[in-house]
């Protein structure tokens, strides 16, 4: 290479770290690691805002979400509630329940949210805040995926996208339940 | 009706942006006044449009329109008036407004200022500026509309973070930023100069202004940072060495440097090329800057968002990198200096180690700032670098830096004669030296404290030989002694306001030294009436008491604090947000020139009858605030214009 040549070095000494900064696109530096996933989910028993009693025990043999949210939240359990209500139409003939838990919230509130947004899986506040205590949840939204023997196989923390809730569920229908 | 005719006025700005960029090229290499007749008028309309948005943006604050999301994001019905004006730039949407406005703000004052007088350079620098302004109108528009509607409508918005509920929030975030766009004017001249091939030092003696008035803002937007975070995040610090903190950090230590290493070239015509690298490195870095805080690509306090901005900002700072340095690789041959260096022991060599060492600081910055990222690319570890990392590696850099500062505005330009280090030099070493055996002598063990203190006695000493010399010397020729050294600060306003500057970063140094050797803390729980006992204070807990706020619900403890005598009593609170799972802590201070007191309430019974609190004597930390007024003082003489010397 000439000694003029040289010089072109410059402006190309730059894509190494434009790359690295390209790389951090890739990583979420949020992703907290849960020491709850790969063991049983803690049970709850509670009553949904229809009056309905709702236990996590009863859904043993599906897979389970449970999304833990508050009308609060905003904007990002505005943003995901139409993805799970989508998610739990799509996916509900093939084993998959979709929960809310309703944390540190007005029940008014609440239910306005439900009916703007036309939820209709089962939604349950949470008044005691035990659940959120024994999820160990962060804030909200906040989303816990339950295989098909009770166990917790993954957290996502803030709001939920069809693609990430798919390539969470589609694994663990595939799993047998026994 | 009115978000969208914010949208349709960032729309229209945009493509007049672009317009403009396009026809003052065009101007300059066709010389047809008309075509850059129509980009500084596009580049006045621009102006007046952003204008426009900026102000429907905050009519939509006003009257809590939730429809737009970001209002709903940043506001709620609780929001005091104030804050709701204070929001509007309160994050990430609003805050590119802000930052747009403000270039489009400088765009025109370039306009103003240089449209006669620099014929060659202008009308690219105009296309590089409507350039810069086009980009960030497209972030508007495309990447982060902060007018987009939102359904269903929220019947209460989510509420402003809580910490940006401080008066700071006005003045740090627009400091800050009047400083990173002000850079962009001394990097269109570098663009321009770069791209007419005009690589002499015109756009240096153009510039020279600009980079010291954007460098100011600079200062303060950090020091304003550093005061909010001090009196309002409640962990007694100021400087934590946060992503975003070293985000604006590193564009400031370039720019220091290169306000240094311009007058070797106005002097001494070396040093071209890395002039204009450094440039273009405080350009860009200001750019990596706001990718850091909005990409979310590292974590911190102030990261704002995720989502396609981050690689709006990284493609542009590719475009912006890639070009100037691909023209800085046409332009090779003529930026080869002419200058040689004559000796080691000359002004020029102190600059070029001054340079160095900013530069050094800059890469270590840069590297423990990034490093997150590069461990997790190359190990998949999540590692991050602490406060002791850029600590252990910076302070001698700054040490050595300090002691230039003594040295370099002295040294004798090419070379220093024995007679010239002499006759500047040995009062202020034996003074230095002195001040050492004497802060010893007081009990200082600690390495650096003595060496910051000595060195800071050294350099002003330096400053006081050169000042009092000065005086003397037109004092001789007749002149009564402070009119003498009135005249002398004007008439070398760029030198003394220097000299200022210089003052007030020591002060900072002592300041920052102080505060980290000799401050003091304690946490513990206190029955009410019981006290705790801290270098010489004491501090009662009286009793605590619940109060509902406008959009929060605040408990105070009152705590009566004396040394002795009564000093009064101290609120320390803690402010619970629907909308925050964790409260707010708010800090209690008094502030003192040796030493502030400092509580920060914790854990407390619901009954009142117990609180935990924290309670720090926090040392010599207002000396970095008065610090800043000095440096204020300095760089306002500096900017002053030049006054012709007089017949």
């Amino acid at each position: 290479m000439s000694r003029r040549a040289w010089r072109w070095l410059i402006p190309l000494s730059a894509l190494p770290v434009l790359a690295l900064l390209a790389y951090g696109f890739r990583v979420n530096p949020r992703e907290i690691p849960s020491p709850l996933v790969g063991r049983p989910a803690p049970g709850f028993a509670l009553t949904t805002f229809d009056g309905a009693p709702l236990t996590l025990e009863a859904q043993r043999g599906k897979v389970v979400v449970v999304n833990f949210w508050a009308s609060w939240c905003y904007p990002a359990c505005y943003e995901e509630a139409p993805v799970l209500e989508r998610s739990w139409r799509a996916y509900r003939d093939r084993g998959v329940v979709v929960v809310g838990v309703d944390i540190q919230d007005k029940a008014e509130a609440a239910q306005k949210f439900i009916r703007d947004f036309g939820l209709s899986f089962p939604n349950a506040p949470d008044p005691t805040g035990k659940v959120s205590v024994d999820f160990g949840t962060y804030g909200v939204p906040e989303t816990f995926f339950i295989d098909r023997r009770g166990r917790i196989r993954a957290k996502h923390v803030g709001a939920l996208t069809d693609e990430v809730l798919r390539t969470h569920v589609e694994p663990l229908l595939g799993e047998p339940a026994g | 009706m009115i978000p969208e005719l914010g949208y349709g006025a960032a729309i229209v700005a945009l493509v007049l942006a672009l317009w403009g960029a396009v026809t003052a090229a065009l101007g300059a290499r066709t010389g047809r006044p008309a075509l850059l007749l129509s980009a500084q008028h596009a580049a006045l309309a621009v102006f007046v449009l952003v204008t426009a948005c900026f102000a429907l943006l905050t009519y939509a604050f006003l009257t809590f329109d939730f429809s737009v999301r970001y209002v709903a994001t940043n506001t709620n019905l609780g929001t005091p008036f104030y804050y709701r004006i204070t929001g509007v730039w309160g994050a990430l949407e609003g805050s590119i407004i802000l930052w747009t406005w403000m270039l489009g703000l400088y765009t025109l004052i370039v306009i103003l200022r240089h449209r006669e007088g620099a014929r060659e350079l202008y009308p690219w620098v105009l296309t590089v500026m409507l350039g810069v302004l086009a980009f960030f109108l497209l972030v508007i528009t495309v990447a982060a509309p902060p007018f987009a509607r939102q359904a269903p409508v929220p019947a209460d918005g989510r509420g402003l973070n809580p910490l940006l509920e401080d008066t700071g929030m006005i003045t740090h975030p627009v400091a800050l930023y009047l400083g990173f766009t002000g850079l962009t004017v001394p990097f269109a001249f570098a663009m321009a100069a770069l791209i007419t091939g005009r690589v002499g030092d015109a756009w240096i003696t153009l510039t020279r202004r600009w980079t010291i008035i954007a460098w100011y803002f600079l200062s303060l937007g950090l020091l304003i940072g550093g005061w909010w975070s001090y009196h309002v995040l409640g962990w007694g610090g100021y400087w934590a060495w946060d992503p975003v903190e070293n985000a604006a950090f590193m564009p400031w230590l370039t720019a220091t440097a290169f306000l240094h290493s311009v007058m070797i070239q106005e002097r001494r015509r070396m040093l071209k090329l890395w002039n204009i690298s450094l440039v273009i490195l405080t350009f860009s870095l200001t750019l990596f800057g706001t990718f850091l805080t909005r990409s979310g690509v590292i974590a911190s306090v102030h990261a704002f968002t995720q989502g396609t901005i981050g690689a709006f900002f990284l493609s542009f700072l590719a475009l912006v990198l890639l070009t100037a340095l691909g023209l800085l690789a046409v332009r090779w041959d003529a930026l080869h200096a002419q200058g040689e260096l004559d000796s080691i022991v000359s002004r020029e060599s102190a600059f070029l180690l001054n340079n160095v060492l900013f530069v050094a600081a800059t890469f270590t910055v840069f590297f423990g700032t990034v490093f997150p990222l590069l461990s997790e690319a190359a190990r998949g570890v999540k590692v991050s670098v602490g406060a002791p990392f850029f600590n252990q590696v910076n302070v001698p850099l700054f040490l050595a830096l300090i002691f230039l500062m003594g040295v370099g505005p002295l040294i004798a330009w090419r070379r220093a004669s024995f007679d010239n280090l002499r006759r500047n030099f040995l009062w202020p070493v034996l003074v230095g030296v002195a001040a050492a055996a004497f802060f010893f002598s007081l009990g200082v063990r600690s390495a650096i404290a003595v060496l910051v203190l000595a060195l800071t006695v050294f350099v002003a000493s330096t400053i006081t030989v050169d000042f009092a010399r000065a005086s003397r010397a037109r004092v001789r020729l007749g002149e009564p002694l402070l009119p003498a050294m009135g005249g002398l600060l004007r008439r070398h306003n760029r030198r003394y306001g220097g000299f200022g500057v210089h003052l007030g970063i020591l002060i900072i140094a002592v300041g920052v030294t102080g505060s980290q050797a000799w401050s003091v803390q304690t946490e513990t729980t206190l029955r009410r009436g019981e006290y705790a006992e801290l270098a010489g204070y004491r501090v009662r807990f009286e009793d605590l008491t619940a109060s509902e706020e406008s959009n929060h619900f605040k408990v105070a403890g009152a705590f009566t604090v004396s040394n002795g005598r009564g000093l009064g009593v101290l609120r320390p609170a803690k402010k619970f947000y629907p909308q925050e799972t964790s409260p707010i802590a708010y800090v209690d201070y008094r502030l003192g020139l040796r030493e502030d007191i400092y509580l920060v309430l914790g854990d407390f019974a619901r009954d009142g009858s117990q609180a935990t609190v924290k309670f720090q004597v926090n040392r010599l930390v207002s000396w970095i605030w008065i610090g800043g007024l000095v440096l204020t003082a300095g760089a306002v003489l500096a900017i002053l214009p030049e006054k012709k010397k007089a017949a």
